[in-house]
């Protein structure tokens, strides 16, 4: 029996059952061929990941992943935790080259042009792709130095000019109303959720191509948790957003592309409707159903 | 077993005491309990020690007029109290009285035990007269002469013609002392820089060369024309000095021996047993003032500090200007920059080392290569005309300063290491990711948010720093420095100038004075002043230190 008509067997005992197998031979070092589905070969790919492989040191984190991202939409990373997602996210915008130990194979593109290229400054991609980690890290100075931040490292000092980024990546990050009579205040008196928004702020402030977010909301409550949702439904369009998050409803909700990844493979990856609704592998549905994870 | 319970199961019976005892630890508790209290106990000690002897040395105390059976008049100040042996074998109280007089009786102080005494007051009309040498007087006055004139002939009408004619009398010894040094001191300065220009132009184009013959030609002209200044300077010092001779004070003592006090060379005139007590505290006061205001006289026994106060804060600022960019930016590359590895391990392995150095070690250090090899070749370079005497070739403040700095480098760094590594990991991240680069993100987010910490490194370096004596002793503080390091003369900073330091000038008067019971109480009065010192300087750098930390407060939620 082809594994494919698996899921069509739809009880719950033969998908964990059958899922069970899989993992475990993913588990064992076999070699997976990522579910890509067709959905997204329509699409513009603004990042593609090709053959990507990274290791920590002597052990491997990430294993020959294949991954266009789409212009403009927002993809969920999800997946059990250890799983990859954060390292591919902080490999897009090179982050990881800050870690001793790290090595890759493989490429990445950014617009068609290779990211590791060796003529690429590395400085300028980050720059183009704005991130937004996993605990808010505003700098210890005021709400408006942290928004104009990126733009004073370039050397911005009209006035001018970086008043209007601030108030415009503000806005973009639904923090202005909150904020605006406190603009010279220290970030640091935000709460946690207006910091993380600050952060969001921050890395719009020098518009950039791509948005990366290392699960924004996982250190928030569930109302700055909220914002931060609207927020993106906000930016959807705007920017190509990838978001990598540990909660299935946060990525059903906000997501128009979701990728399952499982101990540095990546295993399915299509629409978010189709990912939660009809996977085509078991594991997937297995994982989004939340029998295991 | 009678309940049919297991024996190992059912709940123990008490222990004994012994090893209750054991178990609960309370001798721990009184042990560090005790310890805690001993260490407090201490530093409390110490601080009301300075304070009750440092505070106390500057208060006009009562003169005591004592008729001894023996026939022996003395009077003066009761320094101290003891009970002693004496030549019998007797316990007897005695008593230290300061007698001061000294070009009279060749003493400053006698002992009095009390068995002698056969009557005893408080005159009150007695002076204390404290003088620019010699020490203290103590006497009853006689008459007031000013302009050659008697205006005065008791105690009271001197007190009160004092104020309109002793400050006149000081103002003009002042203006001859300042002829004697800054005047004087320019033209010699004039004279040996004329000197200079000859020597240089020999050494550089030989004894034979026009230039030296022209050099030659203009320091003869420089000497001739200073010789008429000082001729000036030396008419107007003898004019000075003839207008105070008229003014003096007619003194006797308690043994009823007459003395004539200039009034020029009195500093201050105290009627001890006829004070008020707010003029008790205004005498306190100006004595304070003048303790923290004046240069020292009496080979540094009496008068002020000033000097030494200076060079303290001097040497300490210039200290930490040296000590804090090195070992901040050494810490910048150990923590930021070097790959962490055995390499690494060593060297902060050193570091930590170094700290633990016997400061003396650092004395001998600077000498040898701050004075002996860094200044003597800034000598041959820069001034090579004035050798042989050195210019930088011997102790001096940069010198001292950079001793010190090299001292409290490694508490810098390990601070200042610290302080960088708890800058959290996602700021540097998160300042990357905006595209900053290593420099940008050190010097906007990591330095800015360390800075507390390092300023902490700053205050340990200043503290030990600021208090440190034995290797300043190698290089470059004095007991006496006649110049201060920082002047009015071009160029203003002098840093191969020796200096005095607090710390050396308590040790001086501890262990150096000739009169070391007049100077005795006076190590309290200056120990008390650099602990306030360093204090200060602490208090400032940590004020600092809060203005930051509250700009850049942490608390997160």
């Amino acid at each position: 029996m082809a594994l494919s008509e698996l899921p069509k067997l739809d009880t719950t005992l033969d998908v964990s059952v059958s899922a069970a197998g899989r993992l475990a031979a993913i588990a064992a070092g076999e070699a997976v061929q990522t579910e890509l589905h067709d959905d997204l070969r329509r699409e513009t790919a603004v990042v593609d990941v090709r053959g990507f492989n990274l290791w920590y040191g002597p052990k491997q984190a990430l294993f020959e992943i294949h991954m266009p991202i789409p212009k403009g939409r927002i993809t969920a990373l999800v997946g059990p935790s250890g799983c990859g997602k954060s390292t591919l996210l902080r490999s897009i915008n090179r982050i990881n080259d800050l870690v001793d130990t790290v090595r890759t194979t493989g490429d990445i593109l950014l617009n068609g042009e290779s990211i590791f290229a060796p003529h690429v400054d590395v400085i300028d991609l980050r720059k183009r792709m704005g991130m937004v980690f996993q605990k808010p890290n505003p700098f210890p100075m005021s709400v408006y130095e942290n928004v104009v931040y990126p733009l004073r490292i370039d050397g911005v000092r009209d006035r001018a000019v970086l008043d209007e980024a601030c108030e415009r990546s503000l806005r973009g990050a639904a923090l202005w109303d909150e904020v605006k009579d406190r603009l010279h205040d220290s970030a640091m008196g935000l709460s946690g959720g207006q910091q993380q928004r600050l952060c969001i702020a921050r890395a719009i402030a020098a518009e950039p191509e791509v948005l990366l977010m290392d699960e924004p909301c996982s250190a928030l409550d569930p109302i700055a948790t909220n914002k931060i949702e609207e927020l993106m439904e906000g930016l959807r369009g705007e920017y190509t957003i990838v978001i990598v998050t540990h909660n299935m409803q946060q990525a059903a909700r906000t997501s128009d592309y979701t990728a399952f990844m499982y101990l540095g493979r990546l295993i399915e990856y299509g629409s978010t409707a189709t990912i939660f609704q009809q996977p085509h592998l078991p594991e997937t549905l297995a994982y989004v159903t939340g029998r295991f994870g | 077993m009678s309940h049919g319970v297991p024996r190992r199961d059912r709940l123990r019976t008490r222990r004994s005491a012994v090893e209750a005892l054991r178990a609960r630890g309370e001798p721990a508790l009184w042990l560090t309990g005790g310890a805690l209290l001993l260490a407090l106990g201490m530093i409390v000690g110490l601080i009301a020690l300075l304070m009750v002897g440092g505070l106390s040395t500057l208060w006009p105390r009562p003169v005591v007029r004592i008729r001894c059976q023996d026939g022996r008049v003395l009077m003066g100040e009761i320094a101290r109290r003891e009970t002693a042996r004496g030549p019998d074998g007797r316990l007897v109280r005695r008593r230290l009285v300061r007698i001061g007089n000294f070009e009279l009786t060749h003493e400053h102080f006698a002992w009095v035990a009390d068995h002698e005494v056969a009557a005893e007051d408080c005159p009150p009309e007695a002076m204390v007269l404290e003088r620019v040498a010699w020490g203290r007087f103590y006497g009853l006055p006689r008459a007031l002469v000013a302009g050659g004139r008697i205006i005065a002939t008791n105690a009271a009408e001197i007190r009160a013609a004092w104020p309109s004619i002793h400050p006149e009398v000081v103002a003009r010894r002042r203006r001859r002392e300042r002829i004697e040094t800054v005047e004087i001191g320019e033209v010699n300065r004039r004279l040996e820089a004329a000197r200079l220009r000859a020597r240089t132009a020999e050494l550089v184009a030989g004894r034979d060369s026009e230039r030296y013959a022209i050099a030659r030609r203009e320091a003869e002209q420089v000497e001739q024309r200073t010789a008429e200044e000082f001729a000036r300077l030396r008419a107007e010092i003898e004019s000075l000095n003839a207008h105070n001779a008229q003014f003096h004070l007619d003194v006797v003592t308690a043994d009823g021996r007459e003395a004539r006090l200039m009034l020029a060379d009195i500093v201050r005139m105290v009627p001890a047993n006829a004070l008020s007590r707010a003029e008790r505290w205004a005498v306190y006061g100006s004595r304070w003032w003048e303790f923290i205001s004046d240069v020292p006289r009496e080979a540094n026994s009496e008068g002020g500090v000033f000097p030494a106060m200076f060079g303290t804060v001097v040497m300490t600022l210039l200290m930490s200007l040296a000590v804090v960019p090195i070992g901040v930016m050494a810490a910048l590359y150990l923590r930021e920059y070097a790959k962490p590895g055995p390499w690494v391990s060593v060297v902060r392995v050193s570091i930590n080392n170094l700290a633990g150095v016997p400061s003396i070690v650092f004395g001998v250090f600077g000498l040898g290569f701050f004075c002996y090899m860094v200044g003597a070749t800034i000598d041959e370079l820069l001034f090579a005309a004035r050798l042989p005497n050195p210019t930088f070739g011997k102790g001096g403040i940069l010198w001292a300063s950079l001793t010190l700095a090299v001292m409290t480098l490694p508490v810098v760094i390990v601070a200042t290491e610290e302080a960088l590594a708890a800058v959290p990991n996602s700021m540097r991240e998160g300042s990357f990711a905006c595209g900053a680069g290593k420099w940008q993100t050190l010097r906007r987010i990591v330095l800015p948010r360390a800075l507390p910490g390092i300023l902490t490194g700053m205050i340990l370096a200043m503290a030990r720093g600021a208090g440190e004596v034995a290797p300043l002793m190698l290089v470059g503080a004095v007991k006496l420095a006649p110049e201060l390091p920082v002047d009015r003369v071009p160029p203003f900073i002098h840093p191969e100038r020796s200096f005095m330091h607090l710390g050396f000038h308590i040790y001086d008067l501890g262990f150096q004075s000739q009169n070391s019971e007049a100077a005795k109480p006076m190590v309290f009065t200056t120990a008390l002043l650099l602990v306030t010192i360093i204090v200060l300087l602490n208090l400032l750098a940590i004020a600092i230190r809060n203005h930051l930390r509250r700009k850049h407060r942490s608390d997160v939620f």
